[in-house]
Formats: C-alpha cells, structure tokens, sequence
C-alpha cells in the first residue's frame, strides 16, 4: 500500500493580495534530493535544505520588480537562473548575496518560464511558444525570438522532459476554448502539436503532469469534473511542417474521482509512478464536503490507497521531488514524504499478508527495533486510522477520536480533555494494536508538558507507562521530566518498567531521591507493593526473628565474628537488645520509608559499571555516606534468616546491593577516607568484604568438589582404539 | 537386526585448521573460504551450504584475504601475491607477483572492474580485471605504515584504507589522500601500542564503518572526515566486519568469539534521523572472528575455532523451518578416509601427510597396529614437489596400493608387508597423462587405478607388479567443465559412476570402455554414492538429504526409491544438518545400506516399512525395550545409531566388521590454542 508519512513545514507562506493565491510560484529541486528552490510570488527566492526545515539562502529583487518565473537550479554551472519582470534573465550563484549585482540579461520577448531539469540544459519558453537554449539565449540576448503561436493563443501549462537523452519542452496552450499541446525539442527546432480532445464545454484542464516511462511520454490531466485523462505521446512522433494541422491527441480516461457536487476549484493530480496518482483539492470520498485531502490514488485498481487531511485552504499547487509531496496550504507549506510500493492486486485489496506486521503483532513486552521503529510504524496505525476514519464518519456520532488526531489535540487542548481523550483511546483500543502509538503519544504529551509548566497529566502518563510498550530510548525526556515535576510514583514506574534507562538518568534519580527531604517522601504516594516490603525489611527484622521456633539467638559481638557467620545469629529481639540497635549502626533504616522504596528501584535497574562510575563521582560526600549507610542497612537485614520469606515481593538481590557497594566505594575512597564520620561505616564494609570474599571461596571450594563429581560420573574414558560389539534392532 | 563388531578407531588426529578469510557471492549465493593452511573451500548456500568445492592449500601460501569479482575468485596472501582460482580444475590459475610485501587486503569495486590490494610497504596498488588476467595499473600515494583493510566506496571513486592509528581515504582517480581519521588508542596499558585498524566499510552514504584492535567500532563522516559515533563492542580485538547488501545491517567479529550486529535505524520514534544501534550480539565461537560475511538472511561467521556458522537473522527467515535452524560446518563434506576393506587398513589424509594404519586382529585384543607416517618415514622420496597439500587419496580394497594426488602431480606406492613390516615402493613410471586427479578409486580387485581429471573425464590405469599402463579416457558426454567430487566403482567391476559438481552423475561401463547411461540430474548436488555389488543398482544421497536407487540395468529408478519418494522422507531426517559422505553395502544382506553423516550413522533395511511423518523416527531405544516378538512390528527401515559421535568414516570390512572412525569435536577443540581470557564471576 502507499502510504502518506507524517509531514512537517517546511515554511510559512507569505499571504499574496487575493486569497486564492498561496503565494509561492514554484518549487524546484536543487543539488539533491534534500534541496529545493522555493520562488514566492512576489519577489524573492529561498533555497531550502528540507530534512532541516531549514533556509540556507535567500535571494531578492528589488521594490518595484517582481519574478515572474520560479527559479531553477542549473546543475552543470551550480546557478540559479530566474526572470523578472518578464524580461530579465538573472543568473546567480549560491555565493551572490545581492541578487542586483549578479548577472543580468535583458531578451528581446516576454519569457513564460525557464525549465531546467538535473541532466539537462536550461531551457527558455516565450510566452510566444518560441524556445531556445539558456546558453544561446545568453550569448546573444536581442536576437529576435519568433512568435510560434497564434493570435490568441496563450501559455497556461509548461514543463521539461529528459526522454532517451534528448530533452523535450512539454506545454498547452488555450485559444478560444480549444486547447493544444506542443512538444518541443529545442536543439532541432522540431515541434509537434496535438489538439486535446474536448471535455465537457467550458472546461479546461486544471492540472497537468508529464512523466517519461518506457519510451513515451506520459501526460496526466484532471479536469474540473474529477476526470483524469492519460495521454501518450510517442516521442518520436511524426515530423511536423510549420503550418500542419493539429493532430488529435489520443487520451483515455484513467479514472474519475468523486468530485461531489459542482465543479472542482482548485485541485492537481500528480502522477508518482505507473500506478499512483497523488491528488489534491478533490474531497475524500468518505468524507464530507469542505475538508481537502491529499489523497494517493492507485490507478491500476482505482483505489485509494492514502488520504491525509490538509488543514486550511488548498491552492490546488503540488509539487513531488523524491518521495516527497510538497503542498501549499492554509498559511504554511508542507512536505509529506510518502512511499509507493509496487502495488498487487492482493495489497490493492488489503488481502496481502505482511510476514512483517504478523510479527509485530507476537507479544513483546521489549519492543522490538524493527517493529516499532521508524518505517514499519506508519503502516499499522495507517490501516487502524482509515478503519476508525471510516466507521467514524459512518456513524458521525461516536466522539472517539482517532490516535493521530489526539495527537493533534495534545498539542493544544487543556489538561483534562487530553487526559480524558488519551484514556479513552487506550481503554477503547487492543494495547498490541496501539504499541505503536504509545510512543507518539507519550512524546507528544512529554513535548507539551515541557514547553507549557501548566500543562502536567501524571495519571495519563503513568498509564502509558503501564502499557509496557514504552521505553526510555522512545521517549527520553519522559523520566527526566518527571524528576523535575517531583512526580516519584512515575519515576519509580519507569524505573521499573523500562529495560533501558540510561546510566545518567539512573544517576540523577539516585542523587534526586537521596537528596528528597523525608517530610516530602513521606507525604507521596507509591506502588503499594514496594512500599509493603520496606515496611516489612524496617520492621520486620525485629518483628519477626524471635518468633523462629522460639528460638532467641545471641547477640552477636561487637568484633567477635563477623556477621555473616551466624546466619541467623544477630537478630535481636529482647528488650535490652533494643536498645542496642539504636547505638547500631545498619540496624535502624537511615532513611524514611519512601525514600527507601525510591532507592529500592534505583537499585534494581540495569546498569553497566564503567558507564554508572563517572556519573556517581556527582553525588556528594554527604548523599554517598547517607546511601551507604542505607546499603549497609539492607544489607544486614538480608543476611539475617527472617529474611527469605519476603521474596515473593519485587525486591533488590543482595548481590545488587553489594554491586552498588562496590561501585559506590570505587567512585568516592578517597573523599570517604578523609571524611571521618564515613569511618565507622568503612570499617563496617571492610567486614562485609572480608565475609563476601569468604563466601566466594568457599563457593569455589564447592563448585571445585562438585566439579570432581562430575569427572567421577564419566568415568568411561574411550581410548584410542577399542573393538566394541553393538545391537542394532 | 543384529550385532556388529565395531573397531572404534579414535586415533585420526585430524585437525581442521582455522578459518582465515570469507567472501560471499550474493549472485551465485557461493561462499569462499580460506583457511589458516591455504586450502580454499567454496560452499554452495543454495544447496543446503554443501561443501562444493576444495582447492587444496600450499606451505607457505596464506591466504589473507578473499575476494569475488563476478564469478571469479581472488586471493591475497602475506607471501606478497595475488592469485586468481581455476574453479573449474581447483587449483590456482595464476599467481602474480604485487611487489609491495606481503599483501593484508584485496577488494574489488562494485563495478567488478578494478582490485585494490593493501600492501606492507604502505602502497595501495589498484589493478585491472581483464577477461583472463589481471593487470597492474597504478599505486595511490605511498603511505607510512601497512595498509591493513581497504573498502570501496560503491561509486568506485573513493578507497577507505585501515592503517596502524588512522584509516585515510584516496581518490581513487587521483591517487590522493583525501582525508586522514585518526583512530583513537585503547586505554590503559594499550595506550602506548598502536592501534590496528583491522577492518574498514564504506557505505554509499559516504559513512566510514571501521574496527579496531582496541575494540571499538567507530562510525565516521566520510565527507568530513569527522568521527560520528564510537561503539565500544570489547575488551579485545575488532577483527572483522561486514555490511548487509542494503546497508542497513552491519556485523562486527571480536576476539572474544562474539558477533554484535548494528542496524540503521533510528533510536526515538519520532526520530527521521538514523544512526548505527548495537542491536544484538550473537556467540556461536569460543576464539577470534576472524572473518564474516552478512548474507541477506544469515550471518556467516568463522575464526580460530576452525568451524564455519551459519546464524539465520531470525526476522529474515520464516520462523521453525530448516533455514532458521543454526548450523556449525565443522568437518569437510567429503571422505577423508578411506578403507581397504579386504585387509583391514585405513588410511587417513591430512593437509600435508598421510597416515596408514592396519586394524588390529579380531581376536579380541583390538591392539592396533599403526604403520607409518609416509611423510615422516620415508622422507626421501615422499616429499611432494613445491609443498602442494594433497587434495585426494586412496588405498585399494587389498591394501596393496596406495595412491595420493596434490594438484599438480599424482603418486602411486606399492604396499608389501611381511610380518609386521611394511615396505612401501614408490612406482617410478606412471602414464604421462596422469598429471593430477580430483578424486582417486580402485578396481575392486584392485587391478585398475581410476583417476578423474579435468572436464569430468576419468583415466583408467592398469595395474600390475611390473608395471602401470595407461589404458583409456572416459568422458562424459554433457560437456561439463566442473571437477568430479564423488567416483565410485563397483564390485563386480563392470560399472564406475562419477558425480560432479554440476550435480550430473555419470555411469560408465567399465567393459564397454563407454558411457552407459546418464542419471537424471536432481538439482541438489551427491554427497555421496555406491553401487551396489549384487543387484548393480546405484544409490545416491544428495546435499538436501534425498535418497535414490536407480538401477543401471534398466536405467530407471527403482520400486524402492519410487516408493521413498512417494511417501517422503521422515521430517527428522530432512533436518539433520550434515550431509551423507560415505555409503556403503552389507555384502551378508543386500538388503541393507549404511550410511553416515557427522552424528550418527543408519542402516537402511529395503526389506522393512518406511517410517511415514507419524512414527517414531528414532526408535533404537524403545525396540531394546520391547521383547522380542513385538519388535518387528514397530521397526522401520531407518536404523540409526548416535552412539559415535562426530564420524569421520564408518565402512563394512570383508569380515563383516564394521570400522567407525570417531574425531570428537571436543578434542579438536582442546586441540585449539586458548582463547582471549574473561572475567568470570569473582576473577
């Protein structure tokens, strides 16, 4: 199926005196596919690199002269070439500031247009049919120019075509109601004309494009009626005398598009390839009257195969250079890249199987690359969007919306709406079919909220972020803006949900939630769970542990052992022991509650080192002791027996615990050595250390006798050389 | 069925070497490989990634790099030359000289009409394809330091050249340094040795895709010459990289055996602009990647760890089919064994030697004999001229003979033992027309030598105590050029059949001296075929797993190949993933035909069922479980026995023994040099 992407400005449009205008002249294409030449109506020319959305130059006449002929781009001399006033050829480069002081020529007849394609030399049309060269024009200005057409024959349609190495000036011209074609090759003078065939009386063409496929050349035109004529003309037509009749020009209908009721004002048909038509200024067929679509058309099935809505008036001016429309309307000129793929019959009919969109469909909690990204992405919400378009308009009743034009309506609808419509959207729709979307949506309201402080929508938000279908490198700012908004039930979503935050953000969270004052974190509200098993790490130590069996243990000894080796051995429980854990420290939580469930997430995510390290070096020497202090806290709890039993509940491991130790002590020794209220606490995880490097060499000792089992088992050692008798049944 | 007696040989000490370079040829869909020793393998990925064509390597010739320009093949070596491949006759064409040291790198445009070569001398020497040749044209600028990788821009206008610290880009019209990227060191220790910029990629945006020794993948600007982005992959070497052909794929080979994958796509939904993401990483190897080839749905990987991998890209591939199945090459698809059956020997070729060994009794003791190394003890008169490696050999059935062909000549030895010597005579005249051979049999009595030479044609030696006599030429009528890779003769020598690469299997009559008849060619291409010494009928398996009988008393297929093909294989079969090489037949039962692949080898029993998609394909263990009387029923005619494991060779000595020649994969392995340490958990 074609498709329509996303478009976007390229420019604003410059308002001419009558409003049917759209003020721009024409587009051309410049040096590649990324440059084109946009000539207002007026006075001035702007090159334009279009992925940018960006002007590189522009270029003006003086007050009081205008252009009268959109600028070209010569690619053999890297110039523009323009007309003003009808009879100053002007030659620039894209040096040249000031237009006036570049080259000039004055010619002796009214020019109607310059025409330049990449592969071919600039060519003059007069508004008088006579054609010549750039180069030889230039080279004598006021050399006569012949009037090749009659009395009250006028110009009203011209372009070039490079066809088998020679290049033709394609252009129709009306005179009292008839209408001609000529073609012209300007290096041997030979014209050939041919009379188009009479549409209804009174109608004249209002769009024509020229195309060369397999050695002729093709000839689009749509008439006010919704008729679009195809015609075509052998290049090596016949020679034609001077004074020879007009030959009738062949045409056949192509198809006739819907036009409602009356006449099309202002509308164009440009033809994309062999199969596709791109139309503007004819009304949708499944929608009402008054709105103007862009629409691509497949001729071979007579489909419609994309429409877009373009939003203001349409000037019925379209322009295509490399899968690129560019279109004129209301105040701004857009580009709307768009894709045409070969079409079948099966596609035609929405009945081709995509191998593709089967796979998006498989259940991906971790969106996959190709999927999600970039091309794929429009053609799924493509086809959602004209089915909901269609049942839409069909009822005209149901409010829903679809997902591009709640897009629209986050740009600028107040908070509840959007929040009303964004919910209604993911209640409405199958979430594996939105997947795609989410990521538009949660961009466009992360976009909005940070350009407007007004606008905030935490629940919409969260919610997308329950989706699953987003993470961090979809939409990046999301997490960045809810640290700055204080949202901490968002940021811990997100922390969990997205496999993919960066290390940096990682950081900046730790360094926000140590820094949250507990007053603060204690008023939040955040997932239940998480907060139900700090509840039971704070409390539960003490609860809990005497109740084993009955069994009070010891309490352990200041420098006796180290802690891990009793196991269960230090949970205290008797009154006085109580006391004691007060002058412990590690045995009263550091932190408030919140923000111990905070730090919890932070713990928990992904993270290489070597990336984490630099940015840990931020925190400071204040933060680094309060969350170690934190970590030796949990530590100690999750080394005491009691402990298992809570671990159904999403929880860091110790091994990330002792990670985050670890990479904590590696940003900051140095500053922790010098700090004396850090030296109890180092002295403490000097011990942890010692008893984890106990650990691990005892785990080796037993991955080594485990080892040696297993050698034992395959004892049966098949030498060199054996007679064996095997069965066979 | 019944008990064998298996001489389970395990001392083949063969060791496959490691793979050095790759080339894939989208249009032919052949892949190119060359290996440490200098062998050269082609592999066909239409037909099941059959192992089509080996051209034996050279003491002394390295192949460096690899290179397809259309059909043909280049190579260059540190030895300091260029050498294009005789596909046809497997062997080098012509070899020449570069005269810039020896060479890291050869690359061809898009266009197939010009070479680049990167030399030591710090030369990039740009040479001319011509229809037979290749001819020197010109060097671009001079530069300090060897030039180690060098890509083609796809217009052909600019040459991208990996160098020590820095990649520069020529002109390729002008011969100008255009612009000079400085590749940044390692960290650390490395700081200070300087960085090789093992592998470079110019894409047709004008994007630099280069891999380095500190082991990073950098992306950079090519118009401006500026680093865009640098991807850190490992801690180790970047060895190779290669670019799907729509470049929207890239492949990275590290030292650490893994492969990661970058994609162009772009990272934000709302994002127009690509840029390469690491996207996956893929670890099929325990050494060095030390060359890759992106195929349009595979990534062909190959290094130190000799075998070759082909990963489908799951997305490109239809989902559980035998494409999207992940397949290790790691023995070559051809005998390297080969058996006198009449007096219990075998012999085994390696690149450079060749080792005979005789079974030992069956008396129970299974105390081998081993003979000797020809190379090593008879040096005198076994060393082969210019180091060539032997590309085929054969014992005869009475162990009398002994012959061996490197490309350029072949030698025939005459076997004598009395007791528990062996003596062994060269055979000082052999016919002038013998000059190389692809493959090499014996008459069943050992009477005849047949050799197959260019063309497919064989030539028939007599053999006697006092001399060797030429005797004809067989010559396929076909008019094939490719080389035969299977020959086998039968029994009762009245019939040769020949297989060649063109997947024609041709049978002559050895009485007539002529071309009996013609298989019909099947389009996957014999792994392996015999003819069977009672009923004249010829089985052949093929690249795709098929089997067929054809009887060449009525040249047609035979009921039994008629049916199989009718019913279908058993899927199970279908997806093993190595071929056939060797068939052979059980002289006690006609019955029966045995076969063997890399994991298991099968008797087929002519006389039982077929096993239809339904029943239990695999069934040896369940019929030991069954008592007697019920297992007829249950039985089929594939009996397959995985209890050796990667096979070499299994074949039926006179005595009714069977021999399986095992080589596990775990001691090539243990064979191999150590690979990069890594951290593991507390280290």
């Amino acid at each position: 199926m074609a498709a329509l992407y996303e478009g976007y400005t390229l420019c604003g449009l410059v308002q001419a005196q009558n409003q049917s205008d759209s003020g721009i002249q024409g587009i051309e294409s410049e040096r590649d596919s990324d440059h084109v030449v946009v000539t207002d109506s007026t006075r001035s020319v702007t090159l334009y690199k279009v992925s940018d959305q960006k002007p590189l130059g522009s270029w003006t006449v003086k007050q009081g002269q205008t252009l009268t002929c959109s600028a070209v781009y010569n690619s053999h001399t890297k110039e523009y070439v323009a007309v003003s006033d009808n009879k100053v050829i002007r030659v620039w480069k894209e040096e040249d500031i000031i237009l006036d002081k570049a080259f000039k020529a004055t010619v002796s007849s009214d020019v109607w247009r310059v025409h330049s394609v990449p592969g071919g030399e600039p060519v003059v049309l007069f508004q008088r049919g006579a054609v010549r060269l750039l180069d030889s024009l230039l080279s004598a200005p006021q050399q006569p120019v012949e009037e090749v057409l009659a009395q009250e024959e006028a110009i009203r349609w011209s372009t070039t075509v490079i066809a088998e190495a020679a290049q033709f000036v394609i252009f129709q011209t009306e005179q009292k109601g008839d209408h001609f074609l000529y073609l012209q090759r300007p290096n041997l003078n030979a014209v050939q004309r041919y009379r188009l065939e009479r549409e209804e009386p009174g109608l004249s063409p209002l769009s024509f494009s020229a195309s060369y496929r397999d050695k002729h050349i093709n000839l689009l035109y749509l008439y006010p009626n919704g008729h679009v004529y195809q015609s075509v003309v052998s290049v090596r037509g016949p020679g034609m005398e001077e004074e020879a009749q007009a030959l009738p020009l062949p045409r056949n209908l192509l198809f006739a598009l819907p036009v409602g009721e009356g006449l099309l004002g202002a509308a164009s048909a440009l033809a994309l390839d062999e199969a596709h038509v791109a139309v503007v200024g004819v009304p949708h067929p499944s929608a009402g009257a008054g709105k103007d679509f862009l629409c691509i058309w497949n001729t071979n099935f007579q489909t419609l195969q994309a429409g877009k809505e373009m939003s203001g008036k349409i000037y019925g001016q379209l322009w295509s250079y490399s899968s690129k429309l560019f279109i004129p309307h209301g105040k701004s000129l857009s580009v709307i890249p768009y894709e045409c793929p070969k079409s079948s019959l099966a596609s035609a009919l929405g009945k081709l199987r995509q191998a593709r969109t089967e796979e998006s469909k498989a259940p991906a909690s971790v969106p996959s690359w190709n999927t999600i990204l970039h091309g794929e992405k429009v053609q799924p919400s493509r086809t959602v969007e004209t089915r909901k378009t269609r049942t839409t308009r069909k009822t005209q009743s149901a409010p829903s919306l679809t997902v591009d034009q709640v897009l629209e309506l986050i740009k600028t609808a107040p908070v509840e709406e959007v929040q009303r419509e964004v919910e209604g959207l993911l209640s409405r729709s199958d979430i594996q079919e939105l997947q795609p979307s989410v990521g538009q949506l949660a961009s466009s309201l992360v976009s909005r909220s940070v350009a407007d402080p007004a606008f905030y929508t935490p629940g919409t938000l969260a919610q997308l972020v329950h989706t699953q279908c987003l993470c961090h490198s979809v939409c990046p700012d999301l997490l960045l803006l809810a640290l700055e908004r204080k949202d901490y039930f968002l940021c811990q979503l997100c922390l969990q949900l997205f496999p993919d935050v960066p290390e940096a953000v990682t950081c900046a969270c730790l360094k926000t939630f140590i820094s949250v004052p507990d007053a603060d974190a204690d008023s939040m509200s955040l997932e239940p769970d998480s907060v139900a098993f700090m509840e039971s790490v704070i409390t539960g130590g003490r609860g809990q542990g005497g109740l084993q069996n009955g069994f009070s243990p010891a309490p352990f000894e200041e420098d006796g052992t180290d802690p891990l080796s009793g196991g269960g051995a230090q949970t205290k429980t008797t009154a006085e022991d109580k006391e004691k854990t007060v002058t412990e420290p590690g045995q009263t939580c550091p932190v408030g509650l919140h923000k111990a469930v905070l730090l919890n997430e932070v713990l928990q995510t992904a993270y290489s080192d070597t990336f984490l390290l630099p940015h840990l070096k931020d925190l400071s020497s204040q933060q680094v002791i309060l969350f170690l202090q934190y970590l030796q806290f949990l530590y100690l709890r999750y080394s005491q027996d009691t402990f298992t039993q809570t671990h159904g509940l999403r929880s860091p491991t110790l091994t990330q615990i002792m990670d985050w130790v670890c990479l904590l002590l590696d940003a900051h020794f140095t500053v922790l050595v010098m700090t004396p209220e850090a030296k109890g606490l180092l002295l403490n995880l000097h011990r942890f250390v010692k008893s984890q490097v106990r650990l691990f060499s005892e785990l080796g000792k037993i991955e080594g006798s485990l080892e040696e089992l297993q050698k034992i088992k395959v004892k049966k050692e098949v030498g060199q050389y054996s007679i064996e008798v095997i069965e066979l049944f | 069925m019944g008990e064998f007696k298996v001489h389970r040989v395990r001392f083949f000490d063969y060791m496959p070497s490691a793979i050095r370079a790759m080339a894939f040829n989208s249009r032919t869909e052949r892949l190119a490989l060359s290996r440490a020793d200098g062998a050269l393998e082609v592999f066909n990925f239409a037909d099941s990634y059959f192992q089509e064509k080996v051209i034996p390597g050279q003491d002394g010739r390295a192949v460096e790099a690899l290179c397809w320009v259309r059909g043909r093949l280049f190579s260059a070596g540190l030895n300091g030359e260029i050498t294009e491949y005789d596909l046809e006759n497997l062997r080098p064409k012509y070899t020449m000289e570069a005269y810039g040291g020896p060479v890291w790198t050869i690359c061809s445009n898009s266009q197939g009409t010009h070479l680049a070569i990167g030399c030591e001398d710090g030369t990039v020497k740009i040479f001319e394809v011509l229809e037979e040749t290749i001819r020197f044209q010109r060097n671009l600028d001079r530069q300090k330091g060897r030039i180690i990788s060098l890509s083609w821009h796809p217009s052909g206008a600019l040459i991208a050249a990996g160098m020590m610290d820095m990649i520069k880009v020529f002109n390729a019209e002008s011969g100008h340094a255009t612009h000079r990227l400085l590749v940044e060191r390692g960290v650390g220790a490395s700081k200070s040795r300087e960085v090789v910029v093992w592998s470079v990629a110019f894409l047709s945006d004008h994007t630099i895709i280069s891999g380095d020794s500190a082991g990073k993948v950098q992306v950079w600007d090519g118009v401006t010459g500026t680093l865009v982005r640098t991807h850190l992959v490992t801690k180790w070497d970047v060895l190779a990289l290669s670019v799907s052909r729509d470049e929207s794929s890239l492949l990275a080979g590290t030292s650490e055996g893994t492969v990661v994958q970058f994609q162009f796509i772009s990272s934000t939904v709302d994002q127009h602009d690509k840029e390469w993401v690491r996207t996956r990483t893929f670890k099929n190897h325990t050494h060095d990647v030390r060359a890759l080839a992106h195929t349009d749905t595979a990534v062909v990987s190959g290094g130190m760890d000799t075998q070759l991998v082909v990963r489908p890209l799951l997305e490109k591939v239809e989902k559980n089919t035998q494409e999207s199945a992940l397949r290790k090459i790691a023995f070559p698809h051809r005998s390297l064994v080969s058996c006198g059956k009449k007096a219990g020997m075998l012999l085994f070729q390696f690149h450079g030697h060749l080792e005979l060994w005789r079974l030992g009794e069956s008396d129970g003791h299974g105390e081998e004999k081993h003979t000797c190394t020809l190379s090593e003890t008879h040096g005198g008169c076994q060393r082969w001229q210019g180091d060539d490696h032997i590309c085929c050999s054969a014992l005869s059935p009475c162990g009398g003979w002994l012959a061996y062909s490197t490309i350029s000549s072949v030698r025939l030895y005459r076997l004598q033992y009395n007791g528990s010597n062996i003596s062994i005579t060269k055979v000082a005249k052999l016919p002038k027309v013998l000059r190389s051979a692809h493959q090499l049999c014996f008459s069943s009595d050992s009477s005849k030598l047949f050799a197959s030479t260019t063309h497919s044609s064989v030539i028939i030696i007599a053999l006697s105590q006092s001399e060797c006599k030429y005797l004809h030429t067989l010559r396929p009528k076909s008019g094939t050029r490719q080389p035969v890779h299977l020959m086998s003769a039968s029994e009762d020598g009245k019939w040769l059949a020949t297989a060649n690469s063109d997947c024609e299997i041709h049978v002559y009559s050895l009485h007539k001296l002529k071309l009996h008849c013609t298989v019909p060619v099947y389009s996957s291409c014999p792994t392996a075929m015999a003819i069977h010494p009672t009923t004249s009928n010829l089985v052949m398996v093929h690249a795709d797993q098929q089997i067929f009988e054809y009887s060449l008393v009525q040249k047609e297929y035979t009921e039994w190949s008629r049916k199989l093909q009718k019913q279908g294989l058993h899927h199970l079969w279908l997806a093993r993933d190595t071929p056939i090489t060797h068939l052979t037949f059980n002289p006690r039962n006609p019955a029966h035909i045995i076969m063997h692949d890399t994991y298991m080898f099968c008797i087929i029993d002519q006389n039982l069922p077929l096993p239809d998609q339904k029943t239990l394909f695999y069934n040896q263990m369940t019929l030991r479980s069954l008592p007697e009387p019920e297992r007829t029923s249950h039985s089929h005619s594939f009996k397959i026995c995985k209890t050796f494991q990667h096979l070499l060779c299994v074949s039926l000595l006179e005595d009714h023994s069977l021999v399986v020649v095992e080589r596990p994969l775990l001691d090539i392995a243990s064979q191999l040099p150590a690979p990069v340490r890594q951290k593991k958990f507390a280290t």
